[in-house]
């Protein structure tokens, strides 16, 4: 069925109302998160009880919005945290190993780069448990061999970056290699005949030619570290980040707080998901 | 470069025997952060979980090597059913987002063009940017007893009393299908982009219907796209914590699940890392089966 192909309305019209209804189902869920934080109903649910921006502002007991919601604040900061962190780890790793698959060949090479894939098929809840097990048998080892505390190594927010890190730098990878193969190296060729030494002509020609990839790759690791859950519920200590601050609180019941934080965070993962749609257009 | 030896044919060549030394030195600088994060957070961590898994609590920290953790799994009719529900929940998973994602895919890569395709796509994007969390808590103010669905019903007159949709398995697969559904979208988006219109004219003039040309030509020639959708719809599905347990609820039975219980609410390590590999395993297989029979390899899968 192709468009200079002609065929029955009915199939067409049938065709044509399958994929709306693919869109509505698409659509259904979060349009009822956003909806619904603005109900004044301290039930996350019908029936509408009239428009409010309490969940967002409030003060007064029953109706604590976002703003005012202390541990919801403290979340969204460790979340930042862990965010920045594992961005700019998983950048920095990530451009070294683009410069090393697309510049060098060495022996090994297909070995490595299929190990650096690996972390996308394992599961994070996989993951996460086997960096828990890695990271408290050394704690305790080095514990009982000299004495100290190794609480970095314990459940915490260290181990969380360190969990979140060790998957999305194989996306950094990717994004910044793609870019980085497209690059013309007669360029940096033409500024070392100029008189560059080899780290200023990567500075001067390469990088800024890397740039939209490198800002799209740490947007999109920022994204990513914002939502994950299942390798960070294995790892995550006493401080949680807001997806587990979430989770604990669906499971102690809802009420519309949760709404307008999705909302929230549904504004800001379009606007980092378009953001990091837009660095990569600029490539081309 | 040594003398003697006829330059082999590589691209960076030149950039890199200029400075040999210096680049050598850049190269295990290079290789270093490489090597570090794959031994320090990939391999180590996964050799220490199989140790761990094949050590038996015999007493009070003490421990001996054996299968005892396996054999445990094998015994306990509650594991394996576990285990084995959720690898057919996975597949009825994948099955299902094929069979809706196709239609959709075909519309977007074939019947559309220029804005409204970007458009459509988009739409499709950004319920994914989204974090899993938020689309699995609207799925439960959707489908709960005191939902949106339920009180809808009701107000129509359709049902006298409340129903509650949610904790079955219907709600944890309209849950993982949505979740997942665009894994399955993209990459059959991008091999029936690349399916030239042509192809299919050629079909109807030689008198194909259009199932015969599904057949014979449109499937086969997404059969790339098919292949890497599956495995990591596949894959997500089976390492999925979030949907089966928030629209399950507490009789969910999601292996992952069994993972957490063992490892933070009963604190057996040893379990829990026997369970963690045979998950693994699991997964790791139907890659690798996934890969092998539509001969395509992880990197041109994965790598894009």
């Amino acid at each position: 069925m192709i468009p200079t192909v002609p065929q029955s309305n009915a199939l067409k019209w049938s065709y044509r109302a399958y994929v709306t209804l693919f869109f509505v189902y698409l659509a259904l869920p979060l349009s009822v998160v956003c909806l619904l934080a603005f109900n004044n109903s301290v039930f996350p649910s019908l029936p509408w009880e009239g428009f409010t921006m309490a969940w967002f502002f409030g003060t007064e007991a029953p109706f604590v919005g976002v703003f005012h919601e202390r541990s919801i604040i403290r979340a969204i900061g460790t979340s930042a945290f862990v965010a920045m962190w594992v961005s700019a780890l998983s950048v920095a790793v990530g451009t070294c190993n683009a410069f090393l698959f697309v510049r060098h060949d060495f022996r090994g090479k297909g070995f490595l780069y299929i190990l650096m894939l690996l972390p996308l098929i394992i599961p994070g809840v996989i993951l996460g448990i086997s960096i828990l097990v890695f990271a408290s048998s050394v704690a305790n080892t080095l514990e009982d061999a000299t004495g100290l505390w190794f609480d970095g190594l314990r459940p915490g927010l260290i181990l969380v970056i360190l969990g979140q890190f060790s998957f999305i730098t194989t996306f950094a990878t990717l994004v910044i290699s793609a870019r980085l193969q497209k690059f013309d190296p007669s360029l940096e060729e033409a500024a070392l005949n100029l008189g560059a030494s080899k780290w200023g002509a990567i500075r001067q020609i390469t990088l800024p030619f890397l740039m939209p990839a490198i800002v799209g790759a740490g947007v999109v690791a920022v994204l990513m570290s914002f939502e994950n859950f299942n390798t960070t519920l294995m790892l995550v200590g006493s401080d949680s980040p807001l997806t587990i601050e979430m989770f604990d609180k669906l499971k102690q019941g809802s009420t519309p707080v949760l709404n307008a934080v999705s909302l929230l965070l549904i504004i800001v993962s379009a606007l980092l998901g378009l953001m990091s749609l837009m660095f990569q257009k600029s490539k081309e | 470069m040594r003398n003697g030896t006829p330059p082999k044919p590589v691209v960076f060549r030149r950039v890199n025997s200029m400075v040999s030394d210096k680049s050598k030195l850049g190269f295990y600088l290079l290789l270093s952060p490489l090597i570090l994060w794959l031994v320090t957070l990939i391999i180590l961590p996964h050799i220490g979980l199989f140790a761990v898994s094949m050590s038996e609590k015999v007493g009070v920290r003490e421990y001996e090597t054996g299968f005892g953790n396996y054999a445990v799994f094998f015994n306990e009719p509650l594991y394996w059913r576990t285990f084995a529900r959720t690898a057919f929940m996975s597949i009825l998973t994948t099955a299902l987002t094929l069979v809706l994602g196709f239609p959709i895919a075909y519309y977007i890569a074939k019947l559309t063009r220029g804005r409204t395709k970007t458009t459509l796509f988009l739409m499709c994007l950004i319920p994914f940017w989204v974090s899993e969390l938020v689309r699995t808590y609207g799925w439960m103010i959707l489908l709960r007893e005191t939902g949106v669905l339920s009180n809808f019903l009701l107000y129509i007159g359709a049902i006298d009393s409340p129903i509650e949709f949610l904790y079955n398995d219907a709600a944890i697969l309209v849950g993982l299908v949505y979740t997942s559904i665009l894994f399955m979208i993209v990459p059959l988006v991008t091999t029936l982009d690349s399916l030239d219109d042509s192809l299919i004219e050629a079909g109807y003039d030689l008198g194909g219907t259009g199932t015969s040309i599904l057949r014979e030509i449109v499937i086969p020639h997404a059969m790339p796209g098919i292949v890497s959708g599956c495995i990591v719809v596949f894959m997500l599905s089976l390492g999925n914590y979030l949907t089966p347990i928030l629209l399950g609820g507490k009789d969910s039975l999601w292996f992952t699940g069994l993972i957490y219980t063992q490892f933070i609410t009963r604190f057996n390590w040893e379990l829990g890392s026997a369970f963690g590999f045979l998950l693994l395993g699991l997964s790791s297989a139907v890659v690798f089966i996934g890969l092998k029979l539509s001969r395509q390899s992880l990197s041109n899968t994965m790598g894009r």
